[in-house]
């Protein structure tokens, strides 16, 4: 585990000065949630709804920006390359990286969920713990993915087009559980939320698992 | 394989698609011997130096590091590892002390900070040790650069093109770094397009054209320097 913390306070301590990751992600947030919440008006839909969809737009979109800035510090000076030198297991430089990212995103969470309670006049009770575990399993597969198609992606000469052309299709299995998962916790109607929370864990499990294993390949040159 | 061996590669093929980089070549290198390894650019020196270092698969071939298959146990083989690229794979929002504790973490070095000083010492960087390596310049970004190479106290170094822009004094201080390295028994090997400066130390120098070895021998006399003539000077214009 030694290496996957030296990744996860390296990165935090490069975000703690340079501040682009999280804030860029919340800033996108909070900026989805807003424009959103002035096209739909209040009364003229049913927010459970469309509340549920925004919400993850908003955090799907944004997390494609928080892997394109890990990305853009691993490539800066070819730094990745200092990382494959380390004597590791390729597999473990993966981990560290999804750790830092899952941290990230779900920094930047933390701050647009509760925005998006009271954007959506909903109450600070334990639909916002439900929502909250929700976001959890979800950003944990997002971050999965991301990680490993962020760095196929710094191999290609349109990296911060060709990441969310790559990471958007593959997360819609995600996004689809995680926007039915919450819509149900917003409309009270929690029978058979599970088999979403399983698919979303069993994304989450075969991501990982997948990309753990084929992470060798995407460092080779 | 003789455990005076600090490198032995038999027949390295490397192909990118259809382009060849390395054509076969077949290399050994005594333990505590000074290699300088010289060619045009894209002979394919870069590549053997990135392959040996396990950054590049190779194509075909068998590749030892102190006697350990590359391709085996790759992970255990960059223990004895250092290189240094012209990039020096260092984090420019960290300071000095920050990025040579974040390597010394991925190493597993204990009580890494007596050594990261002593290191900070060594390249001259002790003063700004604290100071983002944003705001350095070249030549102190690659003397960072040499101290993360030997953070690790690593038995063969590999140096690719270190002395690209570097100011005399920059020169100097890895000349010197070098020289205490190669008295302490390390293994060097170096790339370099300045045939002064490569063979400055160097106990044997190799030409690379083409992905494959032209010339072997003492760095001495002027066999070397007609090879260069030969490969280097005259192939540029190929």
């Amino acid at each position: 585990m030694k290496p996957v913390t030296a990744i996860i306070f390296k990165d935090i301590l490069i975000e703690m000065r340079s501040k682009e990751s999280v804030s860029s992600m919340l800033m996108f947030g909070v900026l989805v949630l807003t424009i959103f919440s002035f096209a739909f008006e209040p009364s003229s839909v049913d927010r459970s709804l469309i509340a549920p969809g925004i919400l993850w737009v908003a955090f799907s979109f944004a997390a494609i920006l928080g892997l394109n800035r890990s990305l853009a510090m691993e490539i800066d000076n070819d730094c990745l390359q200092g990382l494959l030198l380390a004597p590791l297991d390729r597999g473990s430089l993966y981990l560290g990286k999804v750790a830092s990212n899952f941290t990230f995103m779900m920094m930047a969470e933390l701050i647009v969920l509760p925005i998006f309670v009271i954007f959506n006049n909903l109450k600070f009770n334990l639909q916002f713990l439900e929502i909250a575990g929700i976001a959890v399993l979800g950003t944990l597969a997002i971050a999965a993915i991301g990680s490993i198609l962020s760095t196929i992606s710094a191999n290609t000469r349109m990296k911060e087009v060709m990441l969310p052309v790559l990471q958007i299709p593959l997360t819609v299995p995600v996004v689809i559980a995680s926007v039915e998962a919450t819509s149900m916790v917003l409309s009270g109607e929690t029978k058979g939320i599970s088999s979403w929370l399983y698919l979303l864990a069993g994304f989450s499990i075969v991501y990982l698992t997948v990309s753990y294993l084929v992470f060798e390949f995407v460092v080779e040159e | 394989m003789p455990d005076t061996f600090a490198l032995e590669s038999e027949d390295i093929r490397k192909t990118f698609g259809h382009f060849t980089a390395l054509a076969g070549v077949t290399l050994t290198v005594r333990r505590g011997e000074f290699v300088a390894l010289f060619g045009r650019n894209g002979a394919g020196k870069t590549t053997f130096l990135k392959i040996a270092a396990t950054l590049v698969r190779h194509t075909s071939g068998k590749l030892r590091v102190e006697g350990i298959d590359i391709r085996e146990e790759p992970e255990k083989a960059r223990r004895h590892i250092g290189f240094l690229s012209h990039n020096t794979y260092l984090y420019r929002d960290l300071s000095p002390v920050e990025n040579l504790r974040f390597f010394s973490r991925l190493y597993g070095i204990p009580d890494s900070e007596e050594r990261i000083m002593a290191l900070l010492d060594r390249v001259g960087l002790r003063r700004r040790a604290a100071d983002p390596v944003r705001a350095f310049s070249r030549g102190l970004h690659q003397r960072l650069g040499i101290a993360r190479v030997m953070l690790h106290d690593p038995s063969v170094i590999m140096l690719d093109e270190p002395y690209t822009g570097l100011d005399a004094n920059a020169v100097e201080i890895l000349n010197q770094i070098l020289d205490q390295a190669a008295a302490a028994g390390r293994t060097i090997i170096l790339t370099s397009h300045d045939l002064e400066q490569g063979l400055r130390a160097a106990t044997r120098a190799v030409v690379i054209d083409r992905g494959k070895i032209v010339f072997e021998g003492s760095p001495k006399g002027a066999s070397i320097r007609d090879a260069y003539a030969a490969y280097i000077r005259v192939g540029v214009g190929r």
